[in-house]
Parts: C-alpha cells; structure tokens; sequence
C-alpha cells in the first residue's frame, strides 16, 4: 500500500482528534496487518471506491468513545447514549472527508460510501494487494485505531499497468 | 465553548434564525451549540435535503447551514432546489468533504459559502456575518439588550 494514499489518512485523522478532543495527541504504534482485523468497540466503517478503493474503519473502546463523546458534547454521557455511536461515526466521516479533500486535489477521483456500524469482532481479512494498516493515536483521553486497507482502483492499475507495458 | 457577539438581524434585532441540515445527529447538535454562542436561533432541523426542502417552506429561515453527502438527496441538489424557489435564500454547505469541484459546483448551484468540517466556531461566525451582510448585525455589548 502506498504511503502517497495513507499520508493524508493520517494527517487528516490527528488534525481532526487534535481540533475535536483540544489534547495532545501522538501516533504509537503502526503495523500492518494481513489477518483480519479484531475489532477494538465501537468502530465506524466507511468503503471508498473509485481510483482508490478499499475500506477505513475508525475504532474506539467503549470507555474512550463515551469520554470522546462526552467532550464534543459538553456533558456526560452514558455508554448506552446513541450520541457516542453518532459521535464515532461523524468522526470518521470528518477524517475520511478531509483525506479525500487532499486525494481529489491530487487527482484521484473515487466515492466515499456513508459510514456503517462495524459490528463483527473481525474485519474484513486483508489480501494479497490490499494489506491493512493499522494505526493507533494516543490521545489525552485514550487510544483512536485507524485501519486502512486501501488501493489503487481497477482503472488505475488499468492505465498503469499500459503505462508500463508502453 | 466561546462567545461571540451576537450576530442579529438588521430589520428587527431579533436573532437570526437557523435551519441545520445534516444526516449525523452528532454534527447537528455541534452545530447548534454553535449557533448558541453567535446569539442566533435554531428554527429547525432536517436529516436529508428532501425534509430540508419541507423545512425550509415551514420555517423561513434565514441560513440554512447544509451537509452534502445525506441519504434521499444530497446537499447540493437540495441548495440548489431551495434558491430556485427562494432566490433570497442564504446556503451555506457544511462538509467535511471540501474539494475544489465540490466547492465550485455548490457554489454554482446557490450556496453562498462553503465551510470545512471540523467546523471551527470562529470561522462560521465570520461567514455568517459576511452571509448576513447588510440584513445582519453585531450586537455591540454595551448597547445589547437596550
């Protein structure tokens, strides 16, 4: 997976927490994952397809979703609240938005899905030219996973791939 | 979350009146809190452009703030559905998807303005102002209220 398609993910994803959660934030781990990903609580999944094309999931535990939702909306809120869910979803579209912002300008022209409730403990498995990255933001008030599988869409690799041949 | 000083209408000082569009729940509350702090009020609230359309006929706002990607019809095509019947309409599109065509084509079809999401307080208030233009006023503090 090419670092070019990833970058504005995570630009996207530490600009948007760091303006959201107003705390320090940095990124820890990163690895890439060939086994399906275990989902971590409440994960927000968006597919995007086009000249880039695959899936992002945005993830968060339970107590870290209730406290990250809990300070975009001002008050406490119970784990049970539907607002967290909404919270971790408008996340995602936030970042995944903005990402795509940076890709369109570039040239990449794709559509982002709406994003929908994760709800198995396993991601989608990766494969042979679409591995998983997986990246965790440590916040002030917990941990945010990002998982990335992403790759060039048929009519990229169509035109690369003559491109090469030429 | 910040204060601003309240933007009102030029007419009758009364606040202005907010109609919030946006699919996510989430973004409309964040969306009101904000509105709170620039003086205004909300007027009401639709989760598609199809009940934006319906929205705007009951509540006569004076902004819309409007998403993009909604489910039954898009922000754009409901902006532009809006400003054809009501040429006087202020659009303004909230999306966290803010690329150039994006921009450029909303801004064709009617909206008067374009703002990223995370939407930063700040950055709305001086759109809405400058969306507002000669219909709307800021409240100076000392003479608020009088």
């Amino acid at each position: 997976m090419k670092m070019e398609l990833i970058q504005p993910f995570i630009n996207a994803a530490d600009a948007v927490l760091a303006q959201g959660l107003q705390c320090s934030m940095s990124i820890g781990n990163l690895s890439m994952e060939a086994e399906a990903y275990r989902r971590k609580g409440i994960a927000a999944l968006i597919w995007v397809t086009g000249d880039i094309e695959g899936r992002i999931i945005l993830d968060l535990d339970p107590e870290t979703a209730v406290r990250v939702a809990s300070k975009f909306a001002g008050t406490e809120l119970p784990e049970t609240d539907s607002l967290v869910r909404e919270t971790v979803f408008e996340l995602a579209n936030q970042v995944i938005g903005n990402a795509v912002t940076v890709l369109n300008n570039e040239g990449f022209h794709f559509r982002v899905h709406p994003p929908v409730l994760h709800t198995s403990d396993d991601g989608p498995k990766s494969s042979e030219d679409t591995e998983a990255l997986v990246i965790c933001f440590e916040t002030g008030i917990g941990e945010v996973f990002m998982n990335i599988a992403l790759r060039y869409g048929q009519s990229h690799r169509s035109e690369h791939a003559a491109a090469v041949g030429q | 979350m910040e204060q601003f000083v309240p933007v009102k209408r030029s007419k009758d000082g009364q606040p202005v009146r907010y109609l919030v569009v946006d699919d996510s729940v989430f973004a409309r509350k964040n969306l009101a809190r904000m509105i709170e702090t620039f003086g205004g009020q909300l007027c009401g609230e639709a989760g598609d452009g199809m009940s934006a359309i319906t929205e705007y006929d009951r509540t006569n706002p004076d902004i819309v703030l409007m998403d993009i990607t909604m489910p039954q019809m898009e922000g754009i095509e409901a902006a532009e559905k809006i400003v054809q019947k009501h040429p006087e309409a202020r659009v303004v599109m909230v999306s966290s998807v803010g690329y150039q065509e994006n921009i450029v084509a909303a801004l064709q079809r009617g909206a008067r303005h374009f703002v990223q999401k995370p939407v930063k307080p700040e950055v709305l208030y001086e759109v809405i102002k400058y969306v507002m233009g000669d219909d709307g006023t800021v409240a100076n503090s000392a003479t608020a209220g009088v």
